[in-house]
């Protein structure tokens, strides 16, 4: 029902294109570039959604209503936020690195935007389906930190420097065992090309073979993302807003965007890597591929948002040494069971 | 036949045009910002500019089909020069960040010393026979760089390991001797 809706759409283009009298490589590239469009256009889209959903969920939450004056149920709030950040002054301020300081929002969608294109989305929906696709993903993303840092300094502010310090000093940290807790389900598979990696979890998810790599993965992923308990860059207070202190408007808007598609990165990634991502739970597949493949990615940001509202933020010191003492010893000793482990059942020989 | 093979000939420019303009292209960008982190007076700008020339480089392993390699060079190089550029703001505390990469004037013992660099590259280039592999590009990189490392190059592999391990355990201790130091100042000045 609806399994192959988007396919169908694409290979009707192609098609259309095809009947043009399109040369192949033209072809390609158009399919390319609306495929890429088509995920940005809904990543965009579905942040609007996203932080409306944040804003319910925190409220929730607090014993409150959340936003419910614009529209059914307050569901138009975050339109209206968007047109007014839109129409909102952007500053720039006397002492900024002023070209530092402006690319920084210009430039700081585009690693989120880039390690997009390898997800897929449902069975045989990877806008690129890359052979080393969960490393480009990796790759691409601690790009960010730069572009992070770049908004920090151009501002000239010292609470934005402060927070810039912390940026580079919990992203780099919290990397290491973001990679290392996927080695294990990678040394398993044996392949870096996401859809197989979802095609070998058909028998079993890797959630019940790698635990500790998923809740190493999963903590490491809040602090990447910088939300709470892990959001000391942007720890209000303490220092204002960290690294955004000084930007406004759409400038502003570009950073929050990048952190909601980043939240939906690390819950794809969650997806993807350890509960099976477009497979449906218990053979149940009389819902299509892509709805499976939603339906969890969304269950993990509600669980991001469900840890952000119920537990306070850490102090710095105790930030560092949860990195470096307990995730990455732990994501090394994963690694290492997980090879003896393999070995064991090729020598019983499952 | 004469059309085929006239197509044959317009789809090898167009190839060739394509691979050829990217590394055109792309070698600009690297001179460029590399000539440009030397030069800024600004050591923030000089190192942001670096991160531009490791994404070029990242192209030109593309523009090669090594696919593996260049997200390699984004997440190792590119991606830490975030980290070396906090360690340049520590290490240099200047009010002024224009002063921050300071130029000296000894410009004929740099002349010279560039004019010897490029001798000999310029000669072990001329003398270098270019072995030109027609080879096809493995689809997959990862696999036999892994066998490679840890099969025929497992004791370099090993040794650069240790190496790096020497290093971490060199840093932490100057680091610690900095600490004690810090703690017998504080002492004498009470």
């Amino acid at each position: 029902m609806g399994e192959n809706v988007f396919l169908n759409i694409a290979s009707w283009i192609r098609g259309f294109l095809d009947s043009l009298g399109a040369p192949l490589l033209l072809n390609d590239l158009i399919m390319m570039i609306i495929k890429a469009s088509a995920v940005i256009v809904f990543v965009s889209l579905n942040v609007i959604w996203l932080i409306l959903m944040e804003r319910k969920v925190c409220a929730y939450i607090q014993c409150r209503l959340g936003p419910n004056r614009v529209g059914p149920k307050g569901t138009l709030q975050t339109i209206a936020d968007v047109i007014k950040l839109v129409t909102k002054e952007f500053l720039v301020p006397r002492t900024a690195d002023k070209v530092v300081f402006l690319l920084a929002p210009l430039i700081v969608f585009v690693p989120p935007a880039l390690a997009l294109a390898v997800v897929p989305w449902g069975d045989g929906m990877a806008a690129v389906d890359m052979n080393i696709g969960v490393f480009y993903l990796l790759a691409v993303t601690s790009l960010s930190t730069l572009i992070f840092w770049m908004g920090a300094w151009g501002s000239n502010n010292k609470y934005a420097l402060i927070g810039g310090m912390r940026v580079v000093a919990q992203m780099v940290s919290y990397e290491l065992p973001l990679v290392l807790a996927l080695l294990g389900v990678i040394m398993i598979t044996g392949t870096l090309n996401m859809s197989e990696i979802v095609e070998a979890q058909r028998n079993v998810w890797f959630i019940f073979t790698q635990p500790l790599a998923f809740l190493i993965y999963f903590i490491a992923g809040i602090s990447e993302t910088n939300r709470t308990p892990f959001d000391l860059v942007e720890a209000e207070s303490e220092i204002i807003a960290g690294p955004y202190t000084e930007y406004s408007g759409m400038g502003w808007a570009m950073f929050m965007l990048t952190e909601y598609v980043s939240v939906m990165i690390i819950s794809i990634m969650c997806t993807v890597m350890f509960f099976g991502g477009w497979l449906a739970p218990f053979g149940w597949t009389f819902l299509p591929s892509w709805f499976w493949f939603f339906f969890k990615v969304y269950l993990f940001i509600f669980l991001f948002m469900w840890i952000r509202w119920t537990y306070p933020r850490i102090r710095v010191d105790q930030l560092m040494g949860f990195g470096w003492k307990v995730l990455v010893p732990l994501s090394l000793a994963n690694i290492f069971v997980t090879g003896i482990g393999m070995y064991v059942y090729r020598a019983i020989g499952w | 036949m004469i059309d085929l093979i006239g197509q044959e000939i317009i789809d090898a420019f167009l190839n060739n045009f394509w691979s050829v303009g990217a590394f055109y292209t792309l070698a600009l960008v690297i001179v460029v910002s590399g000539l440009l982190v030397v030069l800024m007076k600004n050591i923030v700008h000089s190192v942001l500019w670096l991160a531009v020339c490791f994404i070029g480089m990242a192209g030109l392993f593309l523009t090669l089909d090594a696919d593996f390699l260049a997200a390699v060079q984004v997440l190792v190089y590119a991606g830490a020069v975030c980290i070396m550029v906090v360690l340049a703001i520590m290490v240099i505390r200047r009010a002024d960040m224009k002063l921050s990469n300071p130029f000296n004037t000894q410009v004929y013992a740099a002349a010279g010393v560039v004019a010897l660099v490029l001798a000999v590259c310029t000669f072990l280039a001329a003398r270098t026979q270019w072995l030109v592999s027609r080879a096809r590009v493995p689809e997959n990189t990862v696999e036999p760089i892994a066998t490679l490392l840890l099969s025929k190059y497992v004791i370099p592999f090993e040794v650069v390991a240790v190496l790096l391990l020497v290093a971490l355990i060199g840093a932490l201790l100057i680091a610690r001797e900095v600490k004690a130091d810090a703690d017998t100042d504080a002492g004498q000045a009470d």
